[in-house]
């Protein structure tokens, strides 16, 4: 009837979770109560939840991040605590079973839950309105796609108070991923967050890169499309390239739990290195995906706080591109020391090394747009020149890990964990703050407080610095990752600097929290009412700020690179067409949220082996989608006299700024 | 200038318009579910001669049985040309009829591949038996299950079109279903040739 | 090198005493990180590429940081003196520079990568005048077994080396994959189960240094460490003898019970080991029958109780 799943599943005797588990139950009791209290259950449902606005969307991604951010980084206080007190006999206060689950999930988290929901939250907001389109190609899957990757952040949520949580690391090497070393349904819930999650990131990528090749404004060729755009593309391609491959590889390791197959296991002919191969073959690309968007924020914010063009941005888009390709051939990179021969390594090596040349090139080009420009130091361009000194330094680490005769004893170490976390935290979270301070007013009509802004940005930056350099010193000190205790005094004092730098960066997030929160109160004062707050370049400033639901009135006609900014040089912005027309929108569908909430059902049930309820919600899954498919009237037409009275508030308020 | 933008936007979001983004973006999935079958394909070609001393492919398979299988799907590819080119010709029923044919083959091919399976694992070479065996009802299991959707979109296609006619909607999704099918064969194709037929030459 | 660096690297109890003046010594200084402070040829080799990779890449590193940090104070807004060119944003000039840059480093260091990657093979033996020392490793959970094929003597834990003399290790695991690796003396190898690696190290002065898994591998990684000791070939050889010495046998149902799981693992010494125990130990998953409680499908039952166990007490 419950297949594995018994009242024992709840860790009693854990009093970390039940404490977080009340706070959560007491939080969500407040939320849903006050949601009640003031009546905003229809608005909820209608504006929100079954919205296929893509600006709606996209915001939704970026506080599921955000909140998903505060366990991730929770678990990652946990882990500095541990090991700045484990050290010399002591054993912490987290015992192996419950600290091996966190920096498994922590690892999940901020891959999944974290940094891809911030990409696909930009790229969603961002992308329609800088090539002047209404939504993305397929507004319905967009909505899908982000319930999907919600529903897979619930269940990661979920195996912390149900269950446990795989304990194998964040990629689950086989066999200690397999049935026999790994009992429990911890790697089920990884097994399953990540490809129901990864379901919907596949599907945001088909959407993505047919909006950005079919949905351009007319005349906006490939090389007028603004950098964010480009590496939105590149980005996108990545994701329709790659996530089949973690969706069949986790299959097989599915398959290995559940079905007594043979893939990856030690026994009847199974290959482990298979495995190890195959998930890199995704994870590589990986980590592109998630920073080249960031590199094409930065392109567009360097470029507009400098007052100039971006320098090179031929370069750039040949930059970017060929990361992109360059990105499927270093995935062995992540494991020289299994005992490949010389030449595969070298050449694993050098591939890896080459990709740092376009990444150079970008450098040099963020560099060259600075250069005899006029900076003004706002935030994000605070975070844009934090990025830049950090990349540099993270990038050089990187390219010596790709060196195989240094990787023989830097392989493992915190070394490498503070490389990653060094282009991770220093280029994708640092690009998403300085992205979602930038965009923030296109989306909410009013710009963030810079005060805190600033705070947090030097929280953040001074707290990595303390927190990730003396990892590099400790790992060539010969410590490596994951250790739950140590033996050797030398290291403690490392780490507890590197506790300090993470208290630091709590500092900063807290900062961005109130950042949220005073600019939120003080929103009046900050009215965005030109719809061009930083004195924008490309198309999304030519629009009102917020933006719309249909993005533009008349969807414009391209003829530069910098369409809004020669625009405003040569008089053309802002002036109001005579008439307007009908416009053709979707409509917003509950579909998206049903399947999704029946694929959690699906998960769960999976999970813990309950196969009839597996069965009813597959049922549900496909026949709410087959029901979808029966509605003849997902779109409607915005009448031209709506559009007209809406353009024209905004131009009586363009009027009164000027 | 005004002009030419505003017919865009009327001409952005019709039927026609719609239409070739589905195609497009149906192709670009399709091409994502054929990096799946890849990975498929490159593990059961690592794991091909790991029998672990079970039994081999060419003790277990049988080619006549599996060229029946090949030739059912060919030919359901050849009647779901048929059912397009009634579509072409806007002939509901015609469409209609070919479906069914469609369906009834492929069907046919579904029980063919259980049989196989169910008189596999009723001689011991069960899924569990080796990697080998593993890696082989997982890649034809997939394409398996692929084509079992196939048939319930068929399905669903007939009824939708018995329900609403041949409407713009219903040639979109023909258009998909049917780069669907010769999608599916074309993988089927490749797993004759590197399941099968590999082991008796 | 100071005798501080090698009070560090002393057995635990001479170093624990000088915990206080190591502490400061290890923050103060970067020269006592282990991986700087190498004991063989190997180990040197690495240091070396470590800073050498270093030196290139820091060459245009530096002048990017200093030039970004220069440019961004230079070119703010409130310096009105400053050029501004609004509309400036192509070089030819500029853009060969800023390709050609990286690509001559990259080429730098592609020549180096390829030369080093194999010198530096684990696989390489090491040229030297002195005969091989042969040592079969195996990854248990969690702890390590040593085995001496060319002596018959086996250890758990603990690792005896001769100075100056070339080690070649065989690597396995029994089930779940490690790495091992010993920081001072150099490269780390996979130790991957129903497999077999190798790894060439040799160590040029005496001492103990450190060594663990590098690899997590559940949840008794973390004591899945072990002391090397390295001595004269003199006081080596008395080691193996005394060790030979004992009476505790390490045949294959010795092994099985070894095997089973345990956190910390015990250090433990064997004076007779089964000559194929390593060989078996490799093959273990191949016949799915014949090598009686030692072939795969008992195993996996077995593990699943194994760990459930480890996780109970864990948990407890």
């Amino acid at each position: 009837m419950f297949g594995k799943l018994t009242l024992q599943a709840i860790p009693y005797h854990e009093p970390i979770i039940m404490g977080t588990l009340v706070v959560v139950l007491l939080g969500g009791a407040a939320l849903l109560g006050a949601i009640t209290y003031y009546g905003k259950w229809t608005y909820l449902w209608k504006e929100w939840l079954t919205s296929v606005d893509h600006k709606r969307i996209g915001v939704m991604y970026i506080i599921l991040a955000l909140v998903m951010l505060l366990r991730g980084f929770a678990d990652a206080l946990m882990m500095r605590a541990q090991q700045a007190i484990a050290a010399n006999g002591a054993e912490g206060y987290l015992p192996p079973h419950h600290y091996d689950q966190i920096f498994t999930a922590h690892g999940v988290i901020m891959i999944f839950f974290v940094a891809t929901p911030l990409i696909l939250g930009l790229m969603n907001v961002i992308v329609p309105l800088q090539i002047g389109a209404r939504d993305v190609a397929f507004p319905f899957v967009n909505s899908l796609s982000f319930w999907l990757s919600a529903v897979g952040a619930v269940l990661v949520m979920m195996s912390m108070f149900v269950g446990d949580f795989a304990a194998t690391g964040w990629v689950a090497y086989p066999p200690l991923s397999e049935l026999g070393y790994s009992p429990t349904v911890g790697v089920d819930y990884y097994i399953w967050s990540l490809q129901i999650s990864g379901l919907g990131t596949l599907l945001t990528g088909i959407n993505l890169v047919v909006t950005i090749l079919r949905m351009r404004a007319p005349g906006m060729t490939l090389m007028k499309m603004p950098v964010f755009t480009w590496t939105a593309l590149i980005t996108n391609i990545l994701i329709v390239a790659v996530f089949p491959v973690l969706t069949a590889t986790l299959a097989l390791l599915t398959a290995d739990r559940y079905l007594d197959m043979h893939f990856f296991t030690n026994e009847l002919g199974g290959n482990a290195m298979m495995y190890i191969n195959l998930i890199w073959v995704w994870g590589h690309p990986e980590v592109y995906i998630l920073i080249l968007p960031c590199f094409g924020a930065f392109s567009e914010i360097i470029a507009t706080f400098s007052g100039k063009p971006l320098f090179g941005y031929k370069s750039m888009v040949y930059a970017t591109s060929s990361i992109g390709l360059l990105s499927f051939f270093v995935w062995l990179h992540h494991f020289f020391t299994m005992g490949s021969g010389a030449n595969v390594n070298a050449f694993f090596g050098i591939m890896t090394s080459i990709i740092s040349i376009p990444t150079g090139v970008k450098l040099f080009n963020w560099l060259f747009t600075m250069y005899q420009g006029r900076i003004r130091y706002h935030s994000s361009t605070l975070w844009t020149i934090g990025f830049m000194v950090t990349f540099a330094i993270g990038g050089m680490t990187g390219v010596l890990l790709a060196v195989p005769g240094a990787d023989f004893v830097l392989h493992n170490s915190l070394f490498l964990v503070a490389h990653f976390h060094n282009v991770i935290i220093g280029g994708v979270l640092f690009g998403c703050l300085a992205a979602i301070t930038f965009w923030f007013p296109k989306v909410f009509g009013f710009t963030l407080n810079e005060f805190w802004g600033k705070v947090s940005f030097w929280c953040w930056l001074v707290g990595f610095y303390l927190a990730f350099m003396p990892l590099y010193v400790l790992g060539l000190d010969g410590m490596t990752r994951r250790m739950n205790h140590y033996q050797d005094p030398r290291w403690q004092p490392w780490l507890i600097v590197a506790l300090c730098g993470a208290l630091t960066i709590a500092a900063g997030i807290l900062a961005m929290f109130i950042q949220f929160y005073v600019s939120i109160r003080d929103r009046d004062a900050h009215r965005d009412t030109t719809g061009d707050p930083w004195n924008g370049r490309s198309l999304e400033w030519a629009t009102a700020s917020p933006a719309p639901f249909y993005n533009f009135a008349h969807v414009p006609a391209i003829t530069s690179l910098e369409q809004h900014w020669d625009d405003k040089r040569e008089g053309r912005a802002y002036v109001q067409p005579a008439d307007y027309e009908d416009i053709h929108m979707p409509k917003n569908t509950g579909a998206g949220f049903i399947v999704s909430m029946f694929g959690l059902v699906l998960c769960f049930a999976l999970v813990w082996h309950i196969w009839p309820l597996a069965i009813i919600s597959l049922i549900g899954v496909v026949g709410t989608f087959i029901a979808r498919t029966y509605d003849r009237h997902v779109d409607y037409y915005v009448p031209a006299a709506e559009v007209e009275r809406i353009e024209n508030a905004r131009y009586a308020q363009l009027t009164e700024v000027a | 200038m005004t002009v030419t933008t505003v017919e865009h936007v009327a001409a952005h979001h019709d039927g026609h318009e719609a239409g070739s983004l589905t195609t497009v973006g149906f192709w670009i999935y399709l091409m994502s579910d054929c990096l799946i079958f890849a990975v498929l394909f490159a593990t059961f070609g690592v794991l091909a001669g790991n029998t672990a001393g079970g039994p081999g492919g060419r003790e277990l398979f049988e080619l006549p049985f599996v060229l029946g299988e090949t030739l059912l799907l060919l030919v359901s590819s050849f009647t779901f040309g048929a059912a397009m080119l009634n579509l072409h010709a806007g002939r509901r029923a015609g469409v209609i009829r070919w479906l069914m044919v469609t369906f009834v083959i492929g069907a046919a091919f579904i029980g063919m591949e259980v049989y196989e399976f169910a008189k596999l694992i009723h001689e011991g070479a069960t899924p569990g038996t080796s990697a080998f065996l593993s890696a082989y009802f997982t890649l034809v299991g997939t394409h398996g299950l692929h084509v079992a959707c196939g048939l319930l979109w068929i399905v669903v296609m007939v009824h939708q079109l018995l329900r609403f006619g041949l409407d713009d909607i219903a040639r979109r999704r023909l258009a998909c279903l049917s780069l669907f099918w010769h999608f599916l064969d074309l993988i089927w194709i490749c797993v004759f040739t590197f399941v099968y037929l590999r082991e008796f030459v | 090198m100071s005798d501080s660096t090698v009070a560090a690297l002393r057995p635990p109890h001479s170093r624990w005493r000088r915990v206080p003046a190591v502490l400061a010594l290890g923050l103060l200084s970067g020269c006592k990180m282990v991986l700087f402070d190498p004991r063989g040829d190997i180990g040197a080799q690495e240091k070396h590429l470590i800073l050498v990779s270093l030196g290139l890449m820091l060459a245009v590193v530096i002048p990017v940081i200093a030039l970004t940090l220069y440019f961004f104070w230079r070119y703010r807004e409130t310096n009105t003196e400053a050029t501004y060119s609004p509309d400036w944003a192509h070089s030819t000039r500029i853009e060969v520079v800023v390709w050609a840059i990286p690509c001559v480093i990259v080429a730098f260091l592609a020549v180096l990568i390829w030369r080093t990657t194999h010198s530096l093979d684990p696989y390489r033996p090491i040229e030297s005048t002195q005969a091989p020392v042969r040592v079969d490793v195996v990854a248990l959970n969690w702890k390590w077994l040593f085995i001496y094929p060319d002596y018959g003597i086996a250890t758990v834990n603990q690792l005896t080396l001769p100075v100056n003399t070339p080690v070649n290790f065989r690597l396995t695991a029994d089930s779940i994959m490690n790495s091992f690796f010993i920081p001072q003396l150099g490269s780390q190898v996979y130790a991957m189960a129903g497999m077999q690696t190798k790894l060439h190290l040799i160590s040029d002065h005496e001492g103990v240094y450190d060594g663990r898994s590098a690899a997590y591998s559940g949840s008794g990684f973390s004591d899945m460490h072990f002391k090397t000791t390295v001595t004269s070939r003199g006081a080596f050889d008395a080691w193996v003898t005394q060790v030979r010495a004992e009476q505790n046998m390490l045949d294959k149902p010795a092994y099985r019970t070894l095997a089973q799981p345990e956190t910390p693992g015990q250090p433990a010494i064997y004076a007779n080991v089964d000559p194929t125990l390593f060989d078996s130990v490799v093959n273990q998953y191949m016949q799915p029958t014949g090598l009686g409680d030692m072939c795969g499908p008992q195993a996996r039952p077995t593990a699943g109780a194994m760990s459930m166990q480890s996780m109970k007490a864990s948990a407890e």
